[in-house]
């Protein structure tokens, strides 16, 4: 457990697709902070990461972006989000400066402070007090960015080890990208598509009646297809499971309530 | 060969739904990335093997000059010859011009993909030299009128069935579907072939500053057969292949095979130094090196000279799943795959290539196993600010991004922007969850159903909570 | 011309002209000192565990070896693989080991000494030296050991005495320059089983273009 006896202040990288889509992630991982002893904040000045710009060669947007997002996190011992591609993402922002400019330096600092949610809580908080229960068989999805460029591998299994009633099943091919890509999966459709059918090919061979994973696109996109296929699987965000939150029907799953909260 | 790199989109499109192709491209998986992972995890140096082969190249690459110029001067002090080409064009009539010194008409040649960058054969052809493919999937190829589609497994497209069929076809033998029996043909074939060549041309894996030789490294043994029978040995090759020494060059040797096909060391490793000795009873009398340049120099000290680390193992390309959803020739040039999205734009322009950095979901794959760490992803996103830059990304693509930056950048404005959008696809969805189609958003829709928002936005309820 | 301009264009990349006598020097100090660089623990053993992985690597590279008390065994055992193999002919090396050996004593093989030709079914050359690393053996051109030997030939038997196993490839270069007094041999092989390819259906099959058989004669010296 860390050390500090003052709460750690963390502020809250919603991400843009939890935002629009899917605001229980946001609030289980909220949830989740604040069992590890954290006083969480989110601060009303970010909005995305930037990698859409980022990833389509926009260096100027992207840069224009990385400041806000640098100053809207000022102050915080740490940033915490649900997604290992957007905390990625805030890892890339001192590449877009050049040496001797200062918000090099500022992005440094950022991404020293920056960590996706099973990491923060596993690497850094050292926290494993999970009390919540789910019943079934999952198998997890390990989302390219959070795996390769942030080491996101073992945490989410250590702390859905916790959960009491669940079985975790690997699946086959659980690195390979689901052909998500953000702005890939439209500009190269047909690929994308072959790729999360290998990949719900896959969650479907592992027996698992429940897909988990630590992305709201890869999740969103995985959801889509195993819907679309008639699957009867249900996926969530592992936070969901992890908080014990998953009263609400599954990702892509039902019915709502115009307006009204979930 | 002809440039189709701006096909990408149809030619992949086309290869997904190619049942042959889906099949051939099915063995590929089995094949290398599992006997990579079983080679790799039998030598526990593997990863401080990598990190000492991506300094060892970066150390070459800031003497890139000096290394050059001492393999050419050893080359000489062994009797052989090197000739400086910096286009296609002046290497494929340097080489012409060997062959008709030593009045060639028939050159065997081994696998090469740097004359298969400079067009080598159909030069040849069309100056009366008739190049004769020795290694198998080349062979193979030639006869089907085809080019390889992966660096070192050029026949990767095509199935027993095609072999046996061109084979039949070639060959005037009886048909056979025994893979065994087809080697041997093809084996019985050459033969002859190798015997009777005035010239062989070789590519080379590395090139020794100390010592002046070029190495190749091959399974089947013909590349020897190759470089030993015929008078005149030529190496087509290219200047970063250039190592300091036995010892620098056994570094990349013992990373090479096991990242490529996963075994613990090709069959044949062969090094050539100059032409036979005196005394010698085989060998060529003639040995020549012709250094291809082809915009390599001008990689150096941009952000792409990492991509001038590359030793063509083939790693990245067996492990993206792009490649291994639409195969090597979707990518309509000479390299495949994520090194090919690398090199491409830089050897055919970033106008005619632009399609392939795109074509990545940046999924990290190939540079986690990449023998000489080379940044793959990021070197694909350079293309892409490249081509913003120049205002080559499409148009839909470069308002989507303007109009989105617009919002993103005034935090007001998106909150407004993603709670009415959110809205949108609530009513869109109806009390289903999901959608079914949404207009102008068909790349997504048309494959899978766009799962609707839960609830109202993050921020909105975040905002109400807090204050009730 | 076209020297001068990739040479230009790497300097200009490089930001500097020609480079100075002393960056030149530092490179020819780096040549010369043939540093090795890390050389992995398995090639790194007593020399009786060279031996045995050396075996154990070549067989699994799908070469056969077969172990010899003494040199003079080596026509014997050609002769009773070759007869096995329906083979009547071996064609040889002239290096000095192999003249020494009696041949006599298996009157129905013919054996000559020359380079290879199309149609030979079997040679026999000399290893100078074998590496343990990886089941490898080294061989060079020269006068007496022609290179066609190891490649034309549907067989190959290939003469290797338990004193020339070394563990890493640095110890057989190092053995190279030692014997050649640094300069390299036309051809220099590395050989790691018989010939194959896989180009068909990713399948592997066995005897290329080269040896479909490699016979490793270990010798007990």
């Amino acid at each position: 457990m860390h050390a500090s006896k003052k709460p750690m202040k963390v502020g809250l990288f919603v991400t843009c697709l939890v935002d629009m889509f899917r605001p229980s992630i946001g609030f289980a991982t909220i949830k989740l902070l604040e069992s590890a002893g954290c006083e969480v904040s989110v601060p009303e000045t970010q909005t995305c990461c930037g990698q859409p710009a980022f990833n389509s060669g926009d260096k100027k947007t992207t840069q224009q972006i990385a400041r806000q997002t640098i100053e809207a996190f000022d102050g915080y011992e740490y940033v915490v989000g649900p997604s290992g591609s957007c905390i990625g993402m805030l890892h890339h922002y001192a590449d877009l400066f050049d040496n001797n400019d200062p918000w090099r330096a500022r992005a440094e600092n950022l991404k020293n402070r920056a960590f996706e949610i099973t990491s923060f809580l596993t690497d850094v908080m050292d926290f494993d007090s999970i009390l919540s229960s789910y019943e079934g068989k999952v198998t997890y999805h390990d989302s390219c960015a959070g795996l390769r460029e942030l080491g996101v591998k073992q945490q989410p299994r250590k702390l859905l080890a916790k959960v009491a009633n669940l079985s975790l099943t690997e699946m086959e091919d659980a690195e390979t990208c689901c052909g998500f890509g953000g702005t890939f999966c439209v500009k190269y459709p047909e690929i994308s598509n072959r790729m999360v059918e290998n990949k719900s090919a896959n969650v479907e061979l592992s027996g698992a009646t429940t897909l988990l994973g630590g992305d709201l696109g890869c999740l969103l996109n995985m959801a889509g297809k195993l819907k679309r296929q008639g699957h009867n699987i249900e996926t969530r965000h592992i936070v969901e499971v992890l908080a014990g939150m998953t009263d609400e029907p599954a990702i892509g799953e039902a019915a709502y309530e115009l307006g009204q909260p979930a | 060969m002809e440039i189709h790199s701006p096909e990408f989109k149809e030619k992949s499109r086309i290869a997904l739904h190619d049942v042959n192709l889906q099949k051939a491209l099915s063995n590929l998986k089995a094949g290398f990335p599992v006997k990579r992972s079983t080679a790799v995890a039998r030598m526990p140096e593997f990863e401080q093997l990598r990190d000492e082969a991506t300094a060892l190249k970066n150390h070459i690459l800031e003497n890139l000059d000096i290394y050059l110029e001492q393999f050419e001067a050893n080359v000489i002090k062994n009797g052989g010859h090197v000739h400086w080409c910096r286009t296609p064009d002046d290497a494929c009539k340097k080489i012409l011009e060997i062959c008709k010194d030593v009045d060639s008409k028939t050159v065997t040649k081994g696998k090469s993909m740097v004359s298969e960058e400079i067009n080598l054969n159909d030069y040849l052809q069309k100056n009366g030299v008739e190049p004769i493919e020795t290694d198998l999937g080349e062979y193979i190829l030639q006869l089907r009128g085809d080019h390889p589609s992966h660096i070192i497994a050029p026949a990767i497209h095509l199935n027993l069935e095609d072999v046996s069929e061109i084979f039949h076809e070639k060959h005037k033998r009886p048909k056979s579907s025994d893979p065994a029996v087809l080697m041997q043909e093809a084996r019985e074939m050459l033969r002859e072939k190798f015997a009777g060549a005035d010239v062989g041309i070789t590519g080379a894996n590395f090139l020794v500053a100390e010592t002046g030789s070029t190495i190749i490294v091959t399974n089947e043994g013909n590349g020897d057969l190759t470089q030993t029978l015929p008078k005149t040995h030529i190496v087509v090759t290219s200047i970063e292949k250039v190592v300091p020494t036995l010892e620098d060059m056994t570094l990349f040797l013992r990373l090479l095979a096991r990242s490529a096909t996963g075994q613990e060391f090709t069959v044949y490793n062969t090094l050539s130094t100059g032409p036979r000795r005196t005394g010698d009873q085989d060998g060529p009398e003639n040995f020549h090196v012709v250094l291809v340049d082809n915009g390599r120099s001008e990689m150096v000290g941009t952000e792409f000279q990492e991509m001038l680390r590359c030793i063509r193992c083939s790693a990245c390309m067996n492990h993206c799943p792009v490649y291994g959803a639409v195969g090597g020739h979707s990518y309509g040039w000479v390299y495949p795959g994520p090194m090919g999205s690398v090199l491409t734009p830089q050897m055919i322009g970033i106008e005619q290539a632009g399609l392939l950095p795109n074509a990545s979901t940046f999924c990290g794959k190939c540079e986690s196993v990449c023998p000489v760490r080379i940044p793959l992803p990021k070197l694909m996103r350079h293309w892409r600010e490249d081509e913003f830059s120049k205002h080559l990304s499409p148009k839909a693509v470069r308002w989507g991004i303007g109009g989105w930056a617009f919002f993103a950048k005034r935090p007001g404005l998106y909150r407004l922007l993603s709670t009415s959008s959110n809205l949108f696809l609530r009513v869109m969805a109806g009390k289903k969850g999901r959608i079914k189609k949404i207009p102008m958003a068909g790349g997504w829709t048309d494959w899978r159903d766009m799962p609707a928002p839960s609830g109202k936005t993050f921020m909105s309820q975040y905002k109400s909570r807090k204050q009730s | 011309m076209s020297k001068a301009e990739i040479l230009g264009n790497i300097r200009h990349g490089l930001k500097r002209g020609e480079a100075s006598q002393e960056q030149k020097q530092a490179v020819i100090n780096r040549i010369n000192a043939h540093t090795r660089n890390l050389v992995p623990q398995r090639a790194q053993l007593p020399h009786e565990e060279q031996v045995a992985l050396f075996i154990a690597m070549a067989t699994e590279a799908a070469a056969e070896v077969y172990q010899l008390e003494s040199i003079n065994e080596v026509p014997q055992i050609c002769a009773n693989w070759l007869k096995e193999h329906n083979i009547s002919s071996l064609v040889t090396a002239s290096d000095a080991s192999i003249l020494a050996l009696d041949w006599n004593s298996v009157s129905d093989l013919s054996c000559e000494q020359r380079v290879a030709q199309v149609g030979d079914a079997a040679s026999l050359t000399s290893s100078f030296a074998g590496i343990a690393e990886t089941g490898t053996l080294m061989l060079h051109s020269g006068k007496d050991s022609p290179t066609t030997l190891n490649f034309l030939p549907d067989n190959h038997f290939v003469i290797l005495k338990r004193s020339d196993i070394v563990g890493p490839y640095e110890d057989a270069w190092q053995r190279l320059r030692d014997k050649t007094q640094g300069d390299l041999p036309r051809t220099v092989n590395m050989i790691t089983g018989p010939s194959r390819s896989a180009d068909i259906e990713q399948k592997l099959q066995m005897g290329a273009h080269g040896p479909k058989d490699l016979i490793i004669l270990l010798i007990n010296d």
